[in-house]
């Protein structure tokens, strides 16, 4: 083969080998079980990926400066809590729980990145402190009991649809195009991949490392508010002991998607794509009936797989 | 079988390439180039940037493997997988950015790989010190081998690379531009260890920047260009012109006049500018149209002033002032708002964005320029892109290439470009040629006199005298944090500055 068709084949590979991925594996579904390619299935499958895309949505601007929180899934169950806690029946307009629980989210998320550029700690740490410190407060709130008696006008944005699809799943497409287009086509969004790509370049550029960071981690902080209140919704109680582990399926999403661990490199088309993956992959396995052991294998390999071969396509 | 009759081409060349192409993305790095190497000579490989001497050394020391074509060694040919192969091999690397263990002692890093050991598992540490302090004696060299790697001066490290590669008993290395960040008492002791090593029929590759050095330490020299081999010749026979003109494959006119826009107000005026361990009171002023140079020594300090004048490594105490304003520099951002502009003499550091594009690196520093209510106007990004790398003459594969994959040259010029859109009233270029092939540097060196003659101030850092003495209109030389010497670069000579600048 010439250099040239080697180099192209590979920059090809690496732009739509998961979009290929991904249409394969729905192909071979679609032959192994006739009840996947119903339209009825595909709009489970995108429900259930629903909240894992919001997070991994949100967690694609950290990956993207060059760091990682790992509090998400404390953090969904703080904002669902609170969240809940301005939802009962009759007393506050629901769009005020929902303000209440997205402004918790990026609270947690403000903290996180506050720490991590004033006090110069590294993100594993300060997002693993929240991580715990998020799940007390989530207990705390909560006094460790469900909170239920929620009102129907909230409930509806976890189990409600709009002319026949899901309204997590119409969440999770405003969220996407809202963060595609700002992260490719504004200031901050080319900030946050400068600074990811080169920390110090960016600096000696003029730009506010602090204010584009701890920017990122507000905006992660507050899709995860967002995604705790739409789990809270579907099912219909704000449970404190809710997300554990959510962070690991998001950061797999976007690492899936192509998102670079040291920042600089992704994107939330890639992200939308890993989280569909790993949605479409579950989906299948469990129409053919394969154990959820088995699933959890194979969902861990698809993680360790994907990134390799995406690193052999850039090379 | 070792009595095999070898023609007498094999055994004149030691080291032989054949027909090596290697591309990246974009650019064809390496067409089709035949060397040979002759046992125990220095071979010197120079060109522009870009030429491809770096990729030809990567290739030879196993960094990257050829698209096509092979090398052998003594009639062998070799089969190179990484690094690790080529030193297997006897082809070991002295890269141009070092890459030592800086937290290991100068011992560990000369035997890393090798260390001997006891029981199998135990290090031996003073069977480390002793093999290390053998190598280190064969160099004449008198590095402590327990000190830390971190303490070491830069031309220190390299003589401790060199003694990895001796220790790896290699016998061909390859040094990627040895001296660029050397002084010359340093460069003087470099040379004496090669011709050390060649003498004991080491085999050496070698790439410079530096026409003087090929005359000094080369045996035959090599000239590429866009990737071909454009001619062997032996040093005895090549001149300079001849070397020059075959490296940008056209006439070249070397510095001429300098230019004469003197005579306006002070720009930037810096009075008692102290920063701790950098320099202390310093006093000056940078006039419009007038190209300031600063001369001395590695270590003397010019770096943390520009660096102070840019807010990198802000200013203790002292004053600045643009015109008749006070400013307080704390920041980058703060200096870009007075306009004030920074090309760092580190451009891998402080100056690129790897993996983002040619436009996005260029607009990085004053995006706002180009952008409407938040939303970058890529239009316009796109417009000013062109413009620049029409007047620049940047060299890519279009505004959307990485930064990453673009020659030295030309990365440079990206950075320079960048602060030029601040528009800025003051420019600090801090080694703006330094790496950088004869045909870009001429073009850089035209390119900051018409900057000056547009009516910027122009603040240069240089460790090239000839370079600073052909374009600076005054010249400042410090030593050991201090202004010691006002010069006239058109009555002064090299000794004169070399005088001031050096410790007594």
């Amino acid at each position: 083969m010439q250099p040239g068709q080697a180099s192209r084949l590979a920059e090809w590979i690496s732009r739509y080998g998961l979009l290929l991925a991904l249409v394969l594996l729905a192909g071979l579904l679609s032959c192994l079980t006739p009840n996947f390619a119903t339209a009825q299935n595909l709009l489970i499958v995108l429900r259930q990926i629903s909240i894992n895309g919001i997070l991994a949505v949100g967690v694609t601007y950290v990956l993207l400066t060059g760091g990682v929180d790992l509090s998400l899934g404390s953090v969904v169950a703080l904002t669902g809590v609170v969240a809940a806690g301005f939802a009962h029946p009759g007393e506050y307009p629901v769009i005020l729980a929902v303000l209440v629980g997205i402004l918790a989210g990026s609270g947690c998320g403000l903290v996180n990145g506050l720490i991590v550029t004033r006090g110069k700690v590294a993100p594993f740490i300060v997002t693993l402190g929240m991580l715990t410190v998020a799940r007390g407060l989530a207990l705390v709130v909560s006094g460790g009991r469900p909170v239920s008696n929620l009102s129907s006008s909230f409930t509806v944005l976890g189990g409600g649809a709009i002319i026949g699809i899901p309204i997590p799943v119409l969440i999770l497409c405003v969220v996407a195009f809202a963060s595609h287009v700002f992260l490719k086509r504004t200031r901050p969004g080319r900030y946050i991949y400068a600074v990811g790509g080169n920390e110090a370049a960016a600096y000696a550029s003029g730009i506010n490392v602090t204010a584009v960071k701890t920017l990122a981690y507000a905006v992660c902080g507050g899709l995860a508010g967002l995604a705790g209140i739409v789990l809270a919704a579907r099912i219909t109680t704000g449970q404190p002991n809710a997300g554990i582990a959510y962070e690991l399926d998001a950061i797999a999403a976007a690492v899936i998607g192509g998102t670079s661990l040291s920042g600089g490199v992704g994107g939330i088309v890639g992200t939308l794509l890993g989280a569909l993956l790993m949605g479409v992959l579950n989906n299948g396995l469990d129409l053919m009936n394969v154990s959820s052991y088995w699933q959890q294998i194979v969902k861990g390999l698809i993680i360790v797989g994907a990134v390799w071969f995406d690193q052999k396509g850039r090379r | 079988m070792r009595s095999d009759v070898r023609t007498t081409e094999e055994v004149e060349s030691f080291l032989r390439i054949r027909g090596l192409t290697k591309a990246f993305p974009g650019v064809r790095a390496l067409d089709d180039v035949d060397l040979d190497l002759k046992p125990g000579e220095v071979h010197v490989l120079i060109g522009e940037n870009g030429a491809g001497k770096s990729t030809l050394m990567k290739l030879v020391a196993g960094l990257e493997c050829p698209d096509s074509g092979e090398i052998s060694k003594q009639g062998r040919v070799l089969r190179m997988r990484n690094p690790h192969d080529a030193i297997r091999l006897g082809i070991a690397m002295i890269h141009q950015e070092l890459m030592p263990f800086r937290q290991m002692t100068v011992a560990e890093n000369i035997l890393i790989g090798q260390e001997p050991v006891q029981f199998g598992v135990w290090i031996d540490r003073k069977g480390l010190l002793q093999g290390a302090a053998r190598v280190l004696g064969r160099l004449k060299c008198a590095i402590s081998p327990e000190r830390l790697l971190g303490e070491l001066s830069l031309a220190e490290m390299q003589l401790v690379e060199i003694a990895r590669a001796l220790a790896q008993d290699a016998d061909v290395i390859v040094m990627d531009e040895p001296t660029s960040s050397l002084s010359k008492t340093e460069v003087a002791a470099l040379f004496e260890v090669i011709r050390d090593l060649q003498q004991r029929g080491a085999t050496i590759l070698y790439t410079s920047h530096k026409m003087e050095e090929v005359f000094e330490i080369g045996d035959r020299v090599t000239v590429l260009r866009d990737g071909r081999r454009v001619t062997t010749l032996k040093v005895d026979d090549a001149s300079e012109e001849e070397l020059i003109q075959a490296m940008v494959g056209r006439e070249l006119t070397l510095v001429s006049s300098r230019a004469k826009g003197r005579g306006a107000g002070p720009l930037l005026t810096v009075h008692n500018l102290s920063r701790k361990g950098g320099f202390e009171k310093l006093s000056f002023q940078v006039n419009a149209g007038e190209i300031l140079g600063f001369a001395g020594l590695m270590g003397a300090g010019r770096t943390a002033v520009v660096n102070a004048l840019f807010g990198l490594e802000p200013a203790d105490r002292g004053e600045i002032q643009i015109g008749d304003r006070r400013l307080r520099i704390r920041c980058p951002q703060d200096a870009i708002r007075h306009g004030i502009g920074l090309v760092s003499e580190d451009r891998r550091r402080l100056g690129l964005v790897p993996q983002m594009s040619v436009r996005s690196n260029l607009t990085l520093a004053n995006l706002k320029a180009y952008s409407r209510r938040g939303f970058v106007d890529v239009a316009a990004e796109s417009r000013i892109t062109a413009e620049q790398v029409h007047s620049l003459g940047i060299k890519s594969a279009g505004q959307e290439q990485p930064v990453a994959f673009l020659s030295g040259g030309n990365q440079q010029k990206v950075v320079l470009s960048r602060m030029l859109l601040i528009c800025p009233s003051v420019l600090l270029l801090d080694e703006p040629t330094r790496g950088i092939d004869v045909g870009a540097k001429s073009e850089i060196h035209g390119l900051i006199r018409k900057l000056a003659s547009d009516g910027l101030g122009v603040l240069l850092v240089s460790s090239e005298l000839p370079e600073l003495l052909a374009l600076s209109d005054r010249l400042l030389v410090m030593r050991n944090g201090r202004l010691v010497a006002e010069l006239d670069p058109e009555r002064t000579s090299q000794e004169e500055v070399m005088g001031h600048a050096m410790l007594r």
